[in-house]
């Protein structure tokens, strides 16, 4: 069963995040594939996560799907005009490759070639709009596909925010990136399942499944460094408190992540495990949490 | 105003090297105003230039360089000592260096760069910003140009990447985003956010080439 038969399926969705390295070893990839196989209904590539070079989404998802899993392939705005996205787009469909996910990108000056000029010809919205016009048969000039595509779209949303005005133009964005033909959305990391739940209650409305991202600590400084660094990851004190107190932290963070799953199971369809190096534990983080 | 800011000295003098003699111009608009390519600054370079090596065979400070006809008439009257040259250091912003080296038939080398303003100003230098894109948005944004205001120049709504209304490009820059909410909350019109924007047709951006011409070519005629 892939990802799309998942969602028609209504049960509780799992998808797990896979990050390329920088380089041509793909070793830990293939491995990380047998330890999901079976127990994800998708799994997603990062298209060089934070503006760090890296070997691209499209040939991993398609070692992902040589292995038996279905990859959702991660496409930014930020380095690709609208004519190399639409081609990566076929190619990807060509490949085998069903599932994208359009996302707007981390600004280069974040990653590691900070002197890199930014792209973002089209943005997220329209990103999506692009895909749900290929799979209609024709590119954004007007021309018809010799053959279309028939992807399943997904995109993201930021549940929890700082300000208000966030907030806000974060669900008017989900909103348009429907319109323009979004079907499932992965979010941002949740650690307050209490400011999700307040999300869901205004997202709900839409209709379109949400998977909740979950990122499992490996430590109190990780905790602290994404509360300081990464925008829309709110990681509350009394986890953090948790987290110094354990004899373990690295296992504290496992459970950590398991509970988040089970409360926040009734509030959405899904989860979104972004593993971010522990891509070998996801397994057993399912396990904790019921869902193996 | 153009801003500039002196290039390192040893660019400069890379630039120079093979080169011994070498005239100094400089202007008195916006070079003046950055303090990068008025009188001060040029004696400043002259001294730097002879202390490696260099011959400075005259200065000559232009009010304003991007003038082309202006370049042409100040500069006759030292005519012999740019031509005895082997090089002429302009230290000023980039239509400054272009207009020079327009009218001076000798190498000419860019003492300064210049600074980005993120884009186009009004002849009143307030903090409004124009792309020159060709296709108006504004209208849908509040009155706050998306190109400008956003880092990321999206058209549909925010990136999520600020932090407390701040842009992740550059944390002392407010969330263009945010700004466009604010503003179209004020005047009650928050549901033109809900408008898509198609993809944008840049080529728009690409000036005609009738643009190009000066219309104050008659001035800039050299003789």
């Amino acid at each position: 069963m892939g990802l799309r038969e998942a969602f028609a399926s209504g049960k509780f969705v799992v998808t797990a995040e896979v990050g390329p390295l920088k380089g041509t070893d793909t070793t830990e990839i293939k491995e990380v594939a047998h330890l999901l196989k079976g127990k994800v209904d998708g799994t997603n590539v990062t298209d060089q996560q934070s503006a760090v070079m890296r070997l691209g989404s499209m040939v991993t998802c398609y070692l992902l799907k040589q292995e038996g899993l279905d990859p959702i392939l991660q496409v930014t705005c930020r380095d690709r005009n609208r004519l190399a996205i639409q081609s990566d787009l076929l190619s990807a469909y060509v490949l085998g490759i069903r599932n994208v996910l359009a996302i707007t990108g981390d600004f280069p000056s974040l990653g590691d070639h900070p002197d890199a000029k930014a792209v973002y010809d089209l943005d997220s919205v329209q990103l999506v709009w692009t895909i749900n016009r290929m799979n209609q048969g024709y590119d954004i000039a007007g021309n018809e596909l010799q053959g279309k595509t028939d992807f399943f779209i997904g995109a993201v949303v930021t549940p929890i925010t700082d300000t208000e005005a966030a907030m806000e133009l974060q669900l008017i964005k989900m909103e348009k990136k429907i319109e323009a033909g979004a079907r499932f959305f992965q979010t941002q990391a949740v650690y307050d399942v209490d400011a999700f739940a307040k999300f869901m209650k205004r997202a709900e409305k839409f209709g379109v499944p949400v998977l909740a991202g979950i990122i499992p600590l490996k430590s109190v400084g990780m905790a602290r460094y994404m509360n300081k660094n990464v925008a829309g990851v709110f990681v509350p004190d009394h986890l953090i408190e948790e987290m110094q107190k354990a004899e373990k932290p690295a296992q504290k963070g496992l459970e950590i992540a398991a509970r988040l799953i089970r409360d926040v199971k009734d509030l959405c369809q899904g989860v979104h495990i972004m593993a971010i190096g522990w891509e070998r534990k996801v397994p057993e983080i399912l396990e904790l949490a019921g869902l193996a | 105003m153009v801003r500039s800011e002196q290039k390192p000295l040893e660019e400069i003098l890379g630039y120079l090297e093979g080169s011994k003699k070498v005239f100094l111009l400089g202007c008195d608009g916006c070079a003046q105003a950055s303090g990068t390519g008025g009188w001060p600054q040029l004696k400043e370079m002259k001294e730097k230039l002879e202390q490696n090596g260099k011959e400075v065979t005259g200065m000559m400070v232009v009010d304003f360089l991007c003038q082309k006809a202006l370049v042409a008439s100040h500069l006759k009257p030292v005519e012999d000592q740019v031509m005895a040259s082997d090089a002429v250091l302009v230290m000023t912003c980039g239509i400054g260096v272009q207009a020079s080296a327009a009218m001076i038939k000798k190498p000419v080398i860019p003492g300064c760069n210049t600074v980005p303003l993120g884009g186009t100003r009004g002849e009143w230098r307030g903090s409004e910003r124009c792309l020159e894109c060709g296709d108006c948005v504004l209208y849908w944004t509040g009155g706050i140009c998306p190109l400008t205001a956003c880092s990321k120049g999206l058209l549909n709504g925010a990136c999520g990447g600020a932090s407390n209304g701040k842009c992740e490009v550059d944390r002392n820059k407010d969330c263009g985003w945010e700004r466009i909410y604010q503003r179209l909350k004020e005047i009650g019109q928050l549901e033109r956010l809900k408008k898509f924007i198609p993809p944008k047709a840049y080529n728009k951006m690409r000036p005609k080439g009738e643009i190009l011409v000066s219309s104050l070519w008659a001035l800039e005629q050299k003789d």
